[in-house]
Parts: C-alpha cells; structure tokens; sequence
C-alpha cells in the first residue's frame, strides 16, 4: 500500500493509495459514468492524454482479459478509482487489474472521493491533474499540474495510430456475438486515428473487408486501395490540431462513400466547413440518450468524447442534422444531403456500451450498396 | 409520442393485503401511478382491498373502493364507473391474477375497458411457463432443461428424464407459492401435489437445476415506440436456489464484465418485444453458470415489482411513475427525469455507490416451520442500505434488519449455534479455539452450506474458524468477489480487536473502520468501551459521515431532489437549509407486528407537516414504502434506524425535533437513548411513554385511573414464575416485557407448560423479566385509538373483536362500530381512555386494550404511539387521524383543528387479518397471543353481516355461499356449537363432521353426517379435505400441545385453499353474514360517498 495523491492544477488534491505502476503522471482528469467496462476504457486509444475516474467505486471485480481490449495497451495516462477489487471473479478472467496496469507501466490511485473529484469536474470543467506515488506534497504537485502541457491544440492523434497499414481480419467473440454476418464483403479503407478494435470487429462482420491506414495516409494512399468506400475512426485529443487529416477528408468527400465516429465526425465536420468546441467536461459513459431523427427513435449510445461539432457552424444547405444528444442537444451525428457521407460522434460499436446503434454499419453497408 | 385522448377514466386494481412476495411496494407503486395519472389529466378509479395503503387515500384518486379484489366486486366497479381503461400492472400479481380472470370471464369486453400496461396476451405469454419457453426458444435465448406436468405421473417421467435435483414450479402463483427443489421421487411427489393445487391453471414445471448458479435480475422499462432502457441491474449474493425474495442482493451487477452485461440487456430487450411488453416495467432474471458463463433466462414479470421498487430507491429513477406515463401513451423521451429536471427519462440511471438488499424473516412466529430457504419466498419485509463501496452498504444492511445486530458480528449478539459470544473476551475465545475444535469447526461448515436466515453469519464464523474463500465458496456457491468483501471486514475487525487498550491504533484505524460499515457499538465491543465514549472520540477525531445524493446520474449533472445517504468520505451534500424542520422516523422493515400501518402513519405526518410549511425530513431504510419515495418528503434519509445513524443525522440537520411515535415500536424504541442524548421528542414525553410500557408505573397509573387489571406479576427466574402462576392462578398469558406483535407471548394452562416456556422466553427476552398476567377466558376484546392534543381528548374509534381475548389484537378481526357491547360499557372505555391520555399528557396517538368478561372492564395494554389501525379508523371515520396526530405534535389544537367530537359512522367497517400460513406447510394455523398475521383488509358496508363478509372475500377466505362445511370442535365448545350448525344448516350447507362433534349436533338434532377421523380408516377427514368435497371448515383447536389430527386437518386446509375458521365467534360472524348476503346483492360503494369527501386538485 503506496500512499499516493492526485492534485489538479486549480488546487484540488486528494489522498490515496496507489496501485498499478508507481512514479509521477500528467494528464486531463475527465471521469466516466460507465457501471461495466473499466478494460475496455483503459485501452480506448481516445485516452490518450486523459487521466479516467470512474464514478462506480468497487472496480476490478472482474479482472481483465484479453479477448475485451480495445487496442493493443492501455493509453489513459492515469486510472482514478474509489476501491480496487481485492479479488478478481470472473471464468474469462486472466489478469488482475493491478497487475495489468502494473505491466503497461500505467499510474492507478485508489481510495479518494471520486464524487468529489466529479462533481468538482462537472462545475469547472475537465482540469490538469498529476497523480503522483513519488512527490507527496501536494503545493508541488498542484504547481506541477499547473505547468503541465495542455491537450488543446496538441494532436494527440500520431501518438496512438498505428505507423504502418494492415489488413484486419479479427472477427466477433462468437458468445457475445449480436449482429448477423453479411456474405456479400465490401473493401473499405478505415482510417486509424487511434481505432477501437470493436469497430473495425463490427465492420468486419457486417460485410467489410477491412484495409487499415495510419492517420497521416493521404487520400492518394488511400484510393490507391480501390476501397468501396472509407471508414474514419475515433482518437484522443483536440480535433483542430488533426489539420492534416482533415484535409485527406477533403479530398475524399463526394468521391467516396464515408462513415466516420467520433474523431472521424469532426474531421468531416471541419471538413465541411465546420467548427468544433470543447465541452466543459465532455461525454464519458454508457448511458447517454440519443435520438435519430429521422425515426425519432431513442437510442443509448456509449461515449467518449471531449470536443463536439457545433450545429451551427455546419453549412445548412449541404449538411443534413441526424442524431443529437437529448441530455445537452449537443449534435451526435449528420449525413451529407447530396454525397454519400454519415458520421456519428458516439460509439455505435458499444465497446463498452449498449449494442442500440448497431443498425448505423448495416447503414453504411446500404449507402455502399448504393453507390457501387 | 402525445398521451391519449381516446381515453378519460382509468381503473387501477391494487395488491390487497400485505403477504409474504407482496407488501408495501405496491403502495408505494400504485400511489405513483395514481398521481401520475392524474397529473397527466386522467380520472382515476381505484380498488384495493387494503385501507393500510396511501393510494387508498381519499385524496388521491378520484373514487377510491375499498372492496375485495374479486371479479365479482371489479365488475360492480366497472359497471358504477364506466372507465375506459384499466391498468393492471400496479397491483403485483394479484392486480394482474385479477385482471387474467376478469379478462378471461369477458367483464373488460362487455364493458369496453381495455387493458393498458399490458395486454391479456402478453400477460399470457410471460406467465404461462409453456408459452414463455416458446416465446424465449423462438428468439433464441437459452432456459434451463424443462417440462410441464399435469399430474404427478407426469412428474416423475420428467424428473427422471431431467435427473435430480430438479425445481418444481407452479404456473401462475405468487412470490414462487408452492415451488421447491426436489432431491428425489418422494420429495417430487409432495411438492407436485402441491403446486398442482397452487396453480391457477393446475400446471407445474419440472426444471433443470441451476442450483449454485449466479442469478441477476435486470429492471427493464420499454415505452410505445420500443425504446428500451435498462433501470438497474442486480446481482444475487445467493446464488440460484434461493427466492429472489429472499435473497440478499447487490445493485449494481458486481462480477459482469461488459460483455457479459450488454448480452444480458441485448436478452432482456429481445424478451420485451417477444412477449410484447409495450408499456411500461418489467423485470426479467437471469442465471449465469460461473464455470462457462452460460446464461439462461429464468423468468420475467410483466408488470412493477418489489424488485422495481428496489430499483426505483436504488437509483432514484421512479419506475412506477413512469409505468404509468407510458401505459396512456406517452415515450420516455416526453418524461423528464425528476431529478436531474433538465435532462429526459429516456437514459440509463447510473450509480456511484452501492446498494445492498437484504430480507427480514420471521421464523420465530411459526413454530416448526422449516427455516431453509428455498425458491418459495419465506422473508416478510427487507431493508436496503447504501455505501460507497459494498462493505459499507453490508454492514449499514445488517444493522437496518432490527435484529438487534448492528453490523457483520462482533456487536456482542454472535451466537455459533448455542454458544453466546456476547463478551469481548468470549468473542476472542472463540477466534483461538474455532480453528482447532474440528468438530465444532465443521459443524459450522456443514451449517453453512444450507441457505438460511442466519447463514450469512455463518460464514463468517468458517472463515475465522479457518476455512478459505475457496472451501467456502465450494461450500455455498457464493461468488469469491462478495466472500472477499466479507473478508476484507473480518481482516479489519481483526485488528480492531488487537487495537484495544491501544488509543493511538484506534485513531489509525477509526476512519477505515467507519469506511467499511462498522457502528460505534461494534467499535465499542471491540476496544471494550462504551457506545457513547466511542462516539465522543470519534467525533472528537473530526469523523463524521457526509451525506451524499441519489441522483440518477453518478454526479454528471445537478439534481434537485434531495434524498441521501451516509458515508465516511470528504463532501457532504446535505446542505441543511435555515428553516424549520422537523423529522419523522420510520418503521424499518416490515416484519409480523410492525408493517405498512406505521409506514401510512409517517407518510401522513410528513404531509401534514410540509402543508404547515415545515421542512420534513424523513429517516427510514425499507425501500418497499410510501415514505422512501424521493417525493413524499422535503429530505429523505436512507438510514438504518439506530441510535447512532439517527444522532448523526440529528446533529447535521438541527430539526426542531423528532416525531417517533408514528413509525410503530422501532423508533419508540429509541425514544430513550435520543432524548438522553439531547435529541428532543415531539408529542407524548418519553416519561410518558415509560410509564405506559414500564410494569411498576403501568399498575400505578390504571390504579390512579381506576381502571382493573387482570392479575398479573413479574418474574426473573422459573420459581417466581411458579410462584405467580400459583398466585393468580392458571391459565395465564405470559410474555418477556418489551416486546412487538406478541413475540414470545403465550397462554399457559399448567406448570408443565410453563416450565417448558421459560427456557424459551429468556432467549427470546434478552434477561428482561417476564411478566405474567391472569388470562381472561371468554373475554371480549376491544381496542381504542385516540388522538390528543394534551389538553382535549378525542376518541377515534372504540373497535370490537370478534376473536375472544387471548388473541393477539394484530390477528383478530375488529368491528366499528361495536356490535356487541352495552352502550354504557363502550361509554365507560371511552372516559377511562381519556383520562389516561389526560395523565399522560398524550400529545398524538395512543391506543388502548381492554377486555370486558362478564361486564367487568379490564384494560390490558396502553401504546402512547399510533397503533396498527390507525389507518382502519382513519378510512372508517373519514378523518385522517395521523395528520392531525403530527400537527399536534408541533403545536396545533385539536380545536384548530376541528376534531373534538367522537365520530360513530352510519356504515360498518370489519378489518379482518391475514396469514402466511400458505408459506409454511404444516405449521398450525390456530391463532394464540403471538401474532402470526402479515397484514389487513378492511370490508365495508351498511350492515354488519356484510361488511362482515366482503371482509372474508377480501381476506382471500371467502365463506362459500352454499355446499359442505366440516364442522369440529373443542369440547368447551361443544355446547355452543349446535345453533352454529342449524344456522348452516338453514342456509342450505351440508354439515359433516367427526365422532365426538356428530353426537352433540345429533343430540341438539341438527342434520349432520358422520366422517372418519384420520386414524378411523378411510375415507377419512383428510381425504375428504384432498379430494375438495367440503367447502368451510369450522375447527376449534382444543389448547394445550399439538392435537395431531386437528392441526393436520388445518394445515391440509391451507394446503388446500378450504377457508377455515377457528373460533366459534369467527364461525357466528360467518353466519351472520351468508344471512346478510342470502337476499340481498352486495354493493360497492366508494370511500368518498362514503364520507362525502372529493379528491384533492392535481
């Protein structure tokens, strides 16, 4: 038991104990509401650079294993936790949380009033923070928070994207199995900003043959596959500091047919013209209702995101709003009136999550149909 | 979607009385439902049987009937109020078992009332086990191996195909009636016989064992245009095997990974639409194989639930109210969230603490029964507590249960087998000598493989007599992730233990001690110090609790509705405002003797209350009530209701003071220790109430009334019991002092008996003295409310029983007005129960007992606290006595409050009891001064034979209006029993009856024939009871020790739903009424036409 303390750069600290790794790490403290799926958090690329409290206290109870990870490591900078499981309980279970972290060299702390923590989050919004097992006073550590880097304006995207492309042939765990498998594949090109796993598994099912380029792949690169169409993924950080990635959608839009989540909706956002702002302390759970609005059908969608596409900024006579967020009316995903071209900001692969938005690959399976 | 217009008028059937598998939950259901729809502009019609109710408040539905729930009395309902629409889901399985037949008979078509909530066919569907296994194989979902039986034949072909064990489970019962697990041929074949019998529709299902399983339960909701969410998710302590009831259980899931979870919820959502739940709540439970994870649907509820109830104060989201929105139309995206305000209902509520259920049985009541659980719910009420982290919510849980535990042992009532650990150093002694006593190690072992009442303490005693989370786990099947969380309190107990005489290891280890759950007095036994001093230092230290917020939503957005619950962290939430508050204790968890009743009496107290513009703050931890509903009261504390837990909150909130005399015995209990320490006690004084409950004061205070009582005296020990009995002479009624619902109270006729008493009534007394009164034989008993203000004195109602003295006053049926006693007696009782409340200075309610033998009047008992039929009166009388009790208690008049004349209503109102006896095969249903009921119903009407009777039909005992009655009785009865006879025998029954009874009707020349007893041969008594040729059964026990034949014939009754009656004067009401009823239709009337009273504007 290492005593450990947590510190924001705006003077709040809290005492703990650590787990995991030991030593000093930075990141933005946001928290996540999800009552399930701490391993499938740990390892969504999206962290990167963010420190992740999870607001359900008993966490590790079922261990980690590795048929649920979300990518190839865990990226949150730092785990934030009111208590450790002191056992794991779970038949699929191979690793303890602990040592799971402890292996990927990841800072955990444990024991602190993570109420606290989010409701202080909720109010000022996502804050810098430092958890430390090394440095215990916290004046130090609060100033050490205060001069550590901020994630806006940083592209955190090269930092998680896989340097060189491959094939993805990894297919759904058969006993979680929801979706039906389509015979007929499509090759589509899917573009890693830091994907989640379970996407390019779910388009793998849905009908996709799956050719993944890093993040910097130019659009040249990318038709030179011949793809039906292009998948652009999820990844951490500011969306306006991924400048180059935006302009490779560009190049795409109206050429080929386009399905992007969350990182890859404000690409094509700011693609189109649009503008992305920071939310105070973003959307970070499994339980956020959404409405598309064209069945005005409710669906709850997993999340993860810190910036949002403003309504606004988008050009009306182009785009076309199709799902929106009925907690903040924030947008949640648009289609394109003339090409062929849908995003949505949540996770409709649901890793961790509810599966309600799985329709959206069958969706984009039918909008290639379409076009080819 | 917009709520309909097609429909103005919608019935909501109720549950009936409190039994075990339904209690206050549908109450707290039903009032939801009721104001949601008239908030949403419906009219409301509302029947349920039980007056102990909130929604049967005159001032919430439109037109409230107190009547039975039988198709007979819906449709007279129905055909009075013409409504349009009628939701069924809100009255447990009885509302729903109701509305099936109702259905099924044609009433909904013949009128035009269609069901809302859910369809006939998709009730149909979920409840038919050979429909839902269908319906569950078409969409793919695995069950357990299974098979329908018709006979027993049937039965055993399956089992064997099957193999064993195997569980046998009746279509269509209530709380799992009649189910169980069966281990071989002869334990199948009397299960079968029974469940045949149980179900509505004669079908049992032979099942596949998934004993040792994990079972979970998901709480669903779907609206109109199939959108989904899952409210909460629960996970069993227990594993398959046990009632869900009866189970301990955990919100949220603990040990599912994500996976896992979402191809749960992917099942539950299929298990809607398949079934074709449009509108409204549903529950759907789950086992999971913890060695290859493979789950299998169990069973799913159409309609809300106590499980929903849970869900609903687990979360904070109101699953009921919402129910009720859907079902007229409405989306979950059209409803917002209350909480949050600003965001909708259409989300999944997510929690940053957890919730920890678990059940309150009541054994002690029934002799013999069978005390392991099974899938039959066994349990009378629960408690649920939240903690940040599972050990807190376990600990807080335990001390919630008014078992007088207060928390995970070591509060000096463990208790391994027979030997007492009530001293520290008894306690260490059995940590040094469990592990090495092999014997008595594996006894606990073996013990605690068997799921009982007292199991989960038995696993703590194997782990510290040695055994692994391992051994243990293959022992019980619990899941290693709980064990551990046990563990982990032991392993701290541990160095509590070590930490005594050591004050610097104390303070180290007080805030994790207070983290993991433990009270002040745990602490005290360990560290052999007093409750109070731990207190003082503790407080001394800075370590208070922090009172954080039920809010849907983990912290993610601001809440507004107020309602808490304790932990040891850093932020408190509470924010106690500047105004002035008063707070009102609840009455914990149901259990035999303390009920809905008091729940009634607080949730009235905090309206009255708010109206006067006090802040109210409610303090209660049963999460089934009215009153732990987020919107009854301004602040609503989910706490256990102990000294500790309410001081804290005391001091944190400064309220003016305290209400306490409406929650029934368990914070009257408490009244002593708060005002010791400083807490101040609204209405009667605590010396008040003492010299009401103290013996010594007692006999002093009727003296100085002039009032008699029976005999009586108090022992300590065997000889002075003797010598009493001696004294006063036998039979007397003796009992431990300080006790509820008759606990341990018995009639005893001689010395041998009393003897045999006395090793018992110690244990059950805790080394109080016992107190010993003369029993009054062929007493009529009377009960008394009253209200005061310590200046008037208002009578609220004299009620007469018709059940002779000697029966606890909980289980008899009581009349008002009085149908037997001389007008001046009742005047005498009603002086007499004024002058008492006079020299009590009784400010609020008391309730007072008497017997009258032959025109003499003697007063047994006097309660200064609202008593069980307070709301009975209250529905009879038309005045809410309990809101005025509470604003007399802050200061108001009863001349304020214009109540100062007696009310003796035109009508006749009978509240009759009922019995779990269906729940415990075997055990002897005789009534006795230990109360055994679990709950009331009240019939109403303009005469006494029919109040009389709806009160039978309401009681599920309905009198047969014609066929045979079986007619057997004591000897001392025997004399009485012939002009009983003729009268049955004029209303056209058949009288049949056994040797010694058949003599005496034959002499008086009543028509009779005789029947063999069972030892005569056969056809004998019990095959007639088997093959249903009698219809009533009059069977007076004759006292002492158990009469084999007549108890057997009792419990066949039961078993076989043959109303039985038990006393002569019960067997005199029936007459009367089957004569009220012979030439004259009964009616329904409302409770408003009744009093000329109007629902209150929406």
């Amino acid at each position: 038991m290492k005593k450990a303390i947590l510190a924001l750069e705006d003077g709040l600290w809290f005492e703990g104990v650590g787990f995991g790794a030991e030593g000093e790490t930075f990141g933005e403290v946001v928290f996540n509401t999800g009552l399930t799926g701490y391993q499938e958090i740990l390892t969504d690329p999206s962290y990167k650079g963010q420190m992740v409290a999870m607001t359900y206290p008993h966490i590790g109870n079922y261990g980690i294993n590795v048929a649920d990870v979300e990518s190839s490591r865990p990226w949150v900078e730092g785990f934030i936790i009111k208590e450790l499981s002191p056992v794991v309980s779970n038949y699929r279970s191979e690793l303890t949380l602990n040592d799971y972290l402890k292996k990927f060299n990841i800072i955990g702390i444990q024991g602190i009033d993570t109420r606290k923590l989010v409701k202080h989050l909720r109010t000022v919004g996502a804050r810098k923070g430092v958890i430390s097992t090394v440095e215990l006073d916290h004046k130090k550590l609060i100033k050490k928070a205060k001069n550590s880097p901020s994630i806006e304006g940083v592209d955190l995207v090269k930092e998680v994207t896989r340097k060189e492309p491959y094939l993805f042939e990894e297919s759904m765990l058969t006993d979680f199995d929801w979706g039906q498998s389509k015979k007929k594949r499509f090759n589509i090109v899917a573009v890693d900003s830091g994907v989640k796993w379970n996407i390019l598994r779910k388009l793998n099912q849905h009908g996709f043959k799956v050719q993944v380029v890093p993040a910097h792949a130019t659009a040249d690169e990318i038709r030179a596959y011949k793809p039906d169409g292009v998948f652009l993924s999820n990844g951490p950080g500011d969306p306006a500091a991924v400048k180059y990635l935006v302009e490779t959608v560009r190049k795409l839009i109206g050429k080929l047919p386009i399905f992007g989540i969350c990182l890859g909706h404000q690409m094509i956002g700011q693609a189109l013209g649009g503008k992305t702002s920071k939310l105070k302390f973003g959307h970070h759970g499994n339980n956020q209702p959404v409405m598309d609005l064209r069945t005005r059908k409710i669906e709850i969608t997993s999340q993860n995101h810190n910036f949002v596409v403003d309504i606004a900024s988008l050009p009306k006579d182009e785009v076309e709003m199709t799902h929106i967020n009925l907690n903040d009316k924030t947008l949640e995903g648009f289609q394109h009136k003339k090409y062929p071209l849908f995003c949505v900001q949540y996770h409709p692969e649901n890793s961790p999550g509810p599966h309600d938005s799985d329709y959206l690959f069958t969706r984009f399976y039918e909008l290639i149909e379409k076009n080819s | 979607m917009p709520k309909r217009t097609d429909i103005k008028k919608i019935l909501i059937i109720g549950s009936g009385p409190i039994i075990i598998g339904q209690a206050c939950e549908f109450d707290y259901s039903g009032a939801q439902a009721v104001k949601a729809l008239r908030e949403e502009g419906y009219q409301v019609v509302l029947i349920n049987s039980n007056p102990a109710t909130i929604m049967t408040d005159p001032e919430l539905a439109n037109a409230t009937y107190i009547e039975p729930l039988s198709v007979e009395f819906l449709e007279k309902v129905i055909v009075k109020e013409k409504p349009d629409a009628v939701l069924p889901t809100m009255g447990g399985q009885t509302g729903l078992n109701l509305a099936v037949e109702a259905y099924e008979q044609g009433v909904f078509t013949k009128y035009g009332v269609e069901m809302i909530g859910a369809k006939y066919a998709a009730i149909k569907k979920a409840e038919n086990r050979e429909e839902f296994k269908q319906a569950m194989l078409k969409i793919g979902l695995d069950l357990p191996k299974s098979n329908f039986a018709y006979s027993i034949e049937d039965a055993e072909r399956i089992a064997k195909e099957i193999g064993f064990p195997v569980i046998v489970r009746p279509s269509f019962t209530l709380g799992g009636s009649g189910s169980g697990i069966c281990y071989n041929f002869e334990e199948l074949r009397t299960t079968v016989r029974m469940g045949l019998d149980y179900s509505m529709v004669h079908e049992v299902l032979i099942e596949e064992s998934v004993l040792g399983w994990k079972e979970f339960e998901l709480e669903v909701m779907r609206d109109i245009k199939d959108n989904f969410v899952v409210i909460c998710s629960i996970e069993n302590l227990d594993p398959m095997g046990v009632h869900t009831g009866d189970s301990i259980t955990v919100a949220p899931a603990q040990t599912l990974t994500d996976k896992e979870y979402q191809r749960m919820r992917d099942a539950a959502r299929k298990v809607m639409s398949e079934i074709g739940i449009e509108t409204g709540g549903s529950n759907v439970q789950f086992a999971v194989d913890p060695k290859t994870g493979r789950m299998v649907i169990i069973e799913m509820n159409p309609r809300v639930s106590r499980s929903s109830a849970l869900a609903s104060k687990a979360t904070g989201f109101p699953i009921a109210k919402f129910a009720a929105k859907l079902a007229v139309g409405l989306t979950l995206d059209e409803i917002p969230n209350d909480i949050t305000k600003y965001t909708p209902a259409s989300f999944e509520p997510t929690i940053d603490y957890c919730v920890v259920k678990i059940p309150r049985f009541a054994f002690e009541k029934f002799e013999g029964v069978d005390n392991r659980l099974t899938t039959q719910m066994k349990s009378v009420g629960e408690v649920m507590a939240i903690g940040r982290t599972f050990k807190e919510a376990f600990q807080k849980g335990l001390r919630s249960l008014e078992t007088k535990r207060f928390g995970f042992g070591g509060d000096g009532k463990d208790r391994v087998f027979d030997l007492a650990l009530k001293t520290r150093d008894e306690y260490l002694a059995f940590l040094k000598n469990a592990p090495n006593d092999k014997v008595l190690k594996e006894k606990i072992f073996a013990y605690a493989r068997i799921p009982r009442e007292d199991r989960i303490f038995y696993l703590k005693y194997a782990y510290l007599a040695g055994y692994t989370t391992q051994e243990i786990y293959q022992q019980t099947g619990i899941d290693p992730w709980f064990l551990v969380q046990l563990k982990q309190i032991l392993d701290l107990e541990g160095r509590l233990l070590n930490a005594c005489g050591n004050p610097k290891e104390q303070e180290r280890l007080m805030r994790q001690a207070k983290e993991y759950g433990f009270s002040d007095l745990q602490l005290a036994f360990y560290w052999g110090m007093r409750e109070r001093d731990i207190r003082k230092k503790r407080k001394k230290m800075g370590i208070k609790p922090v009172y954080k917020l039920v809010d849907t939503c983990a912290a993610e957005f601001k809440a507004y509705t107020p309602y808490f619950y304790s932990t040891y962290e850093q932020e408190d939430e509470a924010n106690p405002s500047k105004k002035k508050k008063v707070m009102i204790l609840g009455g914990g968890p149901n259990r035999i003797g303390q009920g809905i009743e008091f729940d009634y009496c607080c949730v009235h107290a905090v309206l009255a209350l708010k109206k006067m513009g006090y802040e109210t703050i409610m303090v209660n931890s049963n999460p089934e009530t009215v009153s732990t509903d987020y919107d009854t009261s301004d602040k609503l504390f989910f706490e256990p209701l102990t000294l500790e837990d309410v001081l804290n909150i005391y001091e944190n909130e400064k309220p003016i003071g305290v209400i306490l005399q409406l929650g029934g015995q368990t914070p009257l209990n408490l009244a002593k220790s708060l005002e010791k320490n400083g807490v101040k006690i609204l209405g009667t004084s605590v010396k008040a109430i003492d010299r009401a409950e103290d013996r010594d004061k007692f006999k002093r205070l009727l003296q100085k009334i002039g009032l008699r009582q029976p005999a009586n005296g108090i022992a300590t020990s065997l000889e002075e019991a003797c010598e009493i009995a001696k004294q006063i002479g036998y039979p007397i009624v003796i009992r431990p002092s300080y006790v509820l619902g008759g606990r341990a109270m018995e009639i005893v006729y001689d010395q041998t008996s009393l003897k045999k008493y006395m090793k018992v009534a110690v244990e059950a007394s805790d080394d109080h003295p016992v107190l010993i009164d003369k029993f009054l034989e062929d007493a009529t008993e009377m009960d008394v409310d009253l209200i005061a203000d310590g200046m008037t004195q208002v009578v609220g109602s004299v009620m007469e029983h018709i059940e002779e003295a000697g029966i606890h006053s909980g289980d008899s049926a009581s009349v008002i007005p009085p149908f037997s006693i001389p007008r001046q007696t009742i005047e005498e009782i009603i002086q007499k129960t004024k002058a008492i409340a006079k020299e009590l200075h009784v400010m609020g309610l008391m309730n007072v007992q008497y017997a009258i033998q032959k025109g003499i009047v003697y007063c047994l008992e006097v309660n200064p606290r609202a008593s069980r039929t307070v709301p009975f009166v209250s529905k009879t009388i038309g005045v809410p006595l309990a809101k005025l009790a509470a604003q007399t208690m802050v200061g108001k008049s009863l001349k304020d409050l214009k109540f100062t004349e007696e009310i003796v209503p035109r009508h006749v109102a009978v509240k009759e009891s009922v019995f779990p006896f269906v729940k415990f095969p075997g055990v002897d249903i005789i009534l006795s001064p230990e109360m055994k009921s679990t709950g009331e119903v009240m019939g109403i009407d303009k005469d006494f034979g029919k109040a009389f009777y709806k009160s039978q039909e309401a009681a599920m005992s309905r009198i047969p209006r014609k066929g045979t009655v079986f007619i057997s009785v004591k000897d001392n009865d025997k004399p009485k029993i012939a002009e009983i006879a003729r009268d049955f025998h004029r209303l056209g029954f058949k009288i049949v009856s056994t040797k010694g009874t058949t003599q005496v009707l034959k002499d008086y020349r009543v028509p009779v024939q005789e029947i063999l007893k069972i030892a005569e041969g056969s056809p004998n008594i019990a095959d007639w009871i088997r093959t249903k040729k009698m219809d009533l059964i009059i069977n007076t026990p004759s006292g002492k020790g158990p009469m084999l034949d007549e108890s057997k014939i009792r419990s066949l009754a039961v078993s076989f739903n043959i109303p039985c009656i038990t006393t002569l004067n019960a067997a005199r009401a029936a007459v009367c009424g089957l004569q009220a009823i012979r030439n004259e239709e009964l009616e329904v009337k409302s409770i408003h036409d009744y009093h000329g009273l109007k629902a209150a504007r929406v």
